[in-house]
């Protein structure tokens, strides 16, 4: 009954490591498809798909507002005296320049962040916690701001941002109001969620 | 790095004190026989396949919507929009077909190395239990999707509580929250499928393997290795004839079920629906009250008993013997009364039993299919009593089932049965 | 060292016995199913992307009219046909949808019946609960007649509320009938013929059938293109894995005499 196998401790080894990193290998190609699965499905990349803005209705000094991806995407029609006092806040801004590229596409990074400059494009959602800033478009003092050019308010924690949605130093957001891929199919029609020259 | 662990094991030591032991006394100390055949590979099969169920249910569950408005077309979405849905959902659908072939040969295997005989009765018990439970499982889970054969499925095995006297209609109304299946029946059918089925089921399938390390496993030879000698090569006071489960049988179940996920990749890949056996056609229609499909049947792995339950031509009895036919293996521990639990050294009365046992399963399986009905035409002729020649195949393989357990208890009880000598110690073919 | 299965007599019965009793069912279902169904063999493959942009045509232009692909998006059948979504957007997609959309309709389950007795079924599911050789079949088996509303009928399925939709293609076909058997009887459908030729004909109409088909079947379970081609690294993979755990398990069991 005595044993007398003679035990390769080296190829033992060898065939446990070979196995265990061939079955860790597997395990971890099966767990792909389901950590994929949370990925967009098709129906939410159908409903993420850009939207085309008709802004022929909207009237100077007016913000409409548009659905994309579930969110709000302001539109407004900046009059002259708004896009003339622009230069004169940057001394109140954070960041009056636009340096945080992720805030903008590169075709809105200029003076008035957008492509024609009557045309203000932004993503309605504070860089704070996530609320929708209220519009607050006429040049007049306003009881968060006696020297006010029109801008946006957030009713949440008080931060305030400019007519080109550029955020003011003093106020819990840290970042300017961010622009989405968009630009000009017509004079009349914004597609929203894709940049110029480049396919849907 | 080997420290790191070492002082980690040493720090959960002195805490947990129990778990070492715990793992050795169901691991490393755990003496299986050493003649472990093919039948043997079946019960880690299961397990493996159960934890399937649940991690693909859990995932289906992310996507699936139970109600009776959006269930079936939330499935075409997993099968559609949901990136790499179809996997999951197939390995869903596959998972739970090959879990009742697993579970039936495995409950074969007991049968024929008389497993279930003392001191296993209670390792049976908790098996048994299993299986029912199972097949609730199986049952709620194939309603879920809400296709045609979902909704008659149901209608028709929910009408059986019907039967029950006094109380049947009330039962039944109580099942399904509604006057017919609809989407109160297909919410609570999502509850307990999805929670309370599987949380049973685990607990069951734990206490079943507790059960089985207390007196040990059984073997082909039905040689009880603990009352054999003492002494291997791992140990001085384990039996002669046991080898340390793990590493020996966990590498040798490793085996056996990479073969396994091969089989299981190759229908999940190239034959999904296996033919319309693992995914019926008619499931593919939506939930239709007012349509039945041409040929409502279960699920192939109920077809069984649904066909000895149309055998019976009364509602009650034949629900009453379709209980039965699950009921008696339950208790064949107690009608089993033969000392010689393997089929190899048992009379020759039994091997015949149990084989016959096994081929009316079988056909009991093709009536309860349709395949008999269809078949009959082609062997009888085009104008042949379909219904009458059926009624005669299928009432005569009810008998056959039904007439093992008969036949058994009276081999059994009445000594008729002449068995061979047992050896003392298992034997292994070098 | 190798163990034994089971003793041998008795598993080699059980073996041969299974073996004899699955062949006879098996042949006898093979024997129903090819000549005895009734139906033509409609010989679709899934592999040929040509066949299936052809389907893709003529399910659009001939059947969406009446029939919704409620489950399949257009986006969809652009990526997996190798198709540009503008185009498909602007030769397949009739109703006004956008390219992500599903294929759905503006006709409502009630205009419908009312319209032609029962309501145009979703197809998108068709190839799964009836089969491709179904599909075929029936697309071919249409035949005049007067007494159906609206004027037509078909031998796979007796007073079907569906008109002809590919009659152009095809042309018109009658049943070729004899006297039934007794007083009074219906006559017996003996086939089907072409009486006044359409613009195709018999195998090019067979292919046109058997593209709208296979479009069908794919449009049944679109993963199936996936799902044969990464199904041959899986095995193989698994046949690897189970091969080292082979030689590994053989390893260990030199243990034990």
């Amino acid at each position: 009954m005595a044993n007398d196998v003679v035990v390769d401790k080296g190829r033992r080894r060898f065939l446990t490591a070979t196995t265990a990193v061939v079955g860790g290998a597997g395990a971890v190609m099966a767990a792909i498809p389901f950590v994929k699965s949370w990925e967009p499905s098709a129906q939410a990349r159908a409903a993420g798909a850009p939207v085309l803005a008709d802004i022929s209705k909207i009237e100077p000094g007016q913000k409409v507002t548009f659905a994309w991806r579930g969110l709000p995407v302001f539109v407004v029609n900046r009059t002259e005296a708004q896009l003339a006092a622009l230069p004169g806040e940057d001394s109140r801004l954070k960041d009056p320049n636009s340096d945080n590229a992720d805030q903008q596409p590169e075709y809105a990074k200029n003076e008035h962040r957008s492509i024609k400059p009557e045309w203000l494009v932004l993503v309605g959602i504070c860089t704070h916690l996530g609320c929708v800033p209220d519009f607050f478009g006429e040049i007049k003092p306003e009881p968060f701001d006696p020297n006010w050019k029109g801008g946006f308010y957030c009713p949440c924690h008080k931060s305030r941002f400019d007519i080109a949605g550029r955020v003011f130093d003093g106020v819990p957001a840290p970042a300017n109001l961010a622009v989405p891929a968009y630009h000009f199919v017509d004079d009349t029609h914004i597609l929203i969620g894709v940049n110029p020259g480049e396919k849907a | 790095m080997a420290g790191v662990f070492a002082n980690l094991g040493n720090w959960v030591n002195e805490r947990a004190p129990g778990l070492a032991p715990f793992y050795s006394k169901h691991m490393t100390a755990y003496f299986a026989p050493k003649n472990f055949n093919f039948w043997y590979y079946f019960g880690v099969l299961a397990a493996v396949v159960l934890v399937n169920q649940i991690l693909t249910g859990i995932f289906l569950a992310m996507f699936y919507k139970p109600s009776a408005a959006e269930a079936f077309a939330s499935v075409e979405y997993i099968m559609r929009d949901v990136e790499w849905g179809w996997l999951i959902r197939y390995m869903h659908s596959t998972g739970a077909s090959l879990f009742f072939v697993v579970v039936y040969l495995h409950m074969f295997r007991g049968l024929m190395y008389g497993s279930f005989k003392k001191p296993r009765e209670l390792v049976w018990l908790l098996g048994m239990l299993i299986f029912l439970v199972l097949m609730a499982e199986a049952f709620m889970g194939y309603v879920l999707p809400w296709g045609n054969m979902s909704f008659w499925g149901a209608k028709v095995i929910i009408s059986l509580f019907g039967a029950v006297p006094v109380i049947g209609d009330a039962l039944v109304t109580w099942i399904m929250g509604d006057y017919l299946p609809a989407d109160a029946t297909l919410n609570r059918f999502f509850a307990l499928h999805v929670v309370a089925m599987p949380l049973v089921l685990l607990l069951l399938v734990v206490l079943h393997i507790f059960a089985l390390h207390e007196v040990g496993s059984n073997n082909p030879d039905g040689v009880e290795i603990k009352k054999g000698p003492k002494g291997n090569r791992w140990s001085a006071t384990a039996p002669a004839d046991g080898v340390p489960f793990h590493p020996y049988y966990t590498v040798h179940d490793l085996f056996g079920i990479g073969f396994f996920l091969m089989i299981a990749a190759f229908i999940i890949f190239y034959a999904p629906t296996f033919g319309g056996w693992f995914l019926e056609h008619d499931n593919f229609v939506p939930a239709n009250n007012l349509a039945t499909p041409e040929h409502i049947k279960p699920v192939w792995y109920f077809t069984p008993f649904y066909a000895m339950l149309r055998m019976i031509p009364a509602k009650l009895p034949g629900v009453i013997v379709m209980f039965l036919g699950i009921a008696l293996l339950f208790v064949m521990p107690w009608l089993d009364r033969g000392r010689v639990k393997s089929i190899r050294y048992r009379g020759l009365g039994y091997k015949i039993a149990l084989g016959l046992f096994a081929v009316s399963f079988f056909m009991l399986g093709a009536v309860g299919a349709g395949v008999s009905a269809e078949t009959i035409p082609v062997w009888f002729g085009a104008d042949a009593d379909v219904t009458t020649i059926e009624n005669l195949f299928g009432r005569f393989w009810t008998l056959v089932y039904f007439g093992f357990f008969a036949f058994v208890w009276i081999y059994t009880h009445f000594g008729l049965e002449k068995t061979k000598p047992v050896p003392e110690r298992v034997t292994t073919h070098d | 060292m190798t163990k034994p299965m089971m003793t041998s007599p008795f598993r080699s019965l059980l073996v041969r016995g299974a073996l004899a009793l699955v062949s006879a069912f098996g042949l006898a279902g093979v024997a129903a199913a090819s000549g005895g169904g009734g139906l033509q063999h409609a010989n679709i493959s899934l592999g040929d992307t040509a066949s299936l942009q052809r389907g893709a045509g003529l399910f659009f232009n001939y059947c969406s009219g009446c029939h919704t692909l409620d489950y399949m998006r257009y986006s969809r059948i652009a990526e997996d046909l190798g198709l540009d979504p503008k185009d498909v957007e602007e030769h397949l997609i009739f109703t006004g949808a956008k390219v992500g959309d599903r294929a759905t309709n503006a006709m409502s389950a009630e205009h419908g019946t009312a319209w032609f007795g029962k309501a145009p079924p979703d197809l998108s599911l068709e190839a799964r609960s009836k089969g491709a050789d179904w599909i075929y079949t029936y697309l071919k088996s249409f035949y005049l007649d007067p007494s159906r509303p609206l004027g037509w009928n078909n031998t796979l399925f007796p007073n079907a509320s569906m008109p002809n939709a590919l009659w152009e293609l095809q042309g018109l076909q009658v049943a070729v009938t004899s006297p039934g058997e007794g007083d009074g009887a219906e006559p017996v459908i003996e086939g089907l013929e072409i009486r006044d030729p359409g613009r195709q004909d018999a195998r090019e109409f067979d292919r046109t059938v058997r593209d709208i088909t296979a479009f069908l079947e794919y449009v049944g379970e679109p993963a199936a293109l996936q799902r044969t081609s990464i199904g041959v690294w899986v095995l193989l993979y698994l046949a690897f894995f189970t091969f080292i755990a082979y030689l590994l398990n053989r390893e260990f069991w030199k243990d034990v005499k």
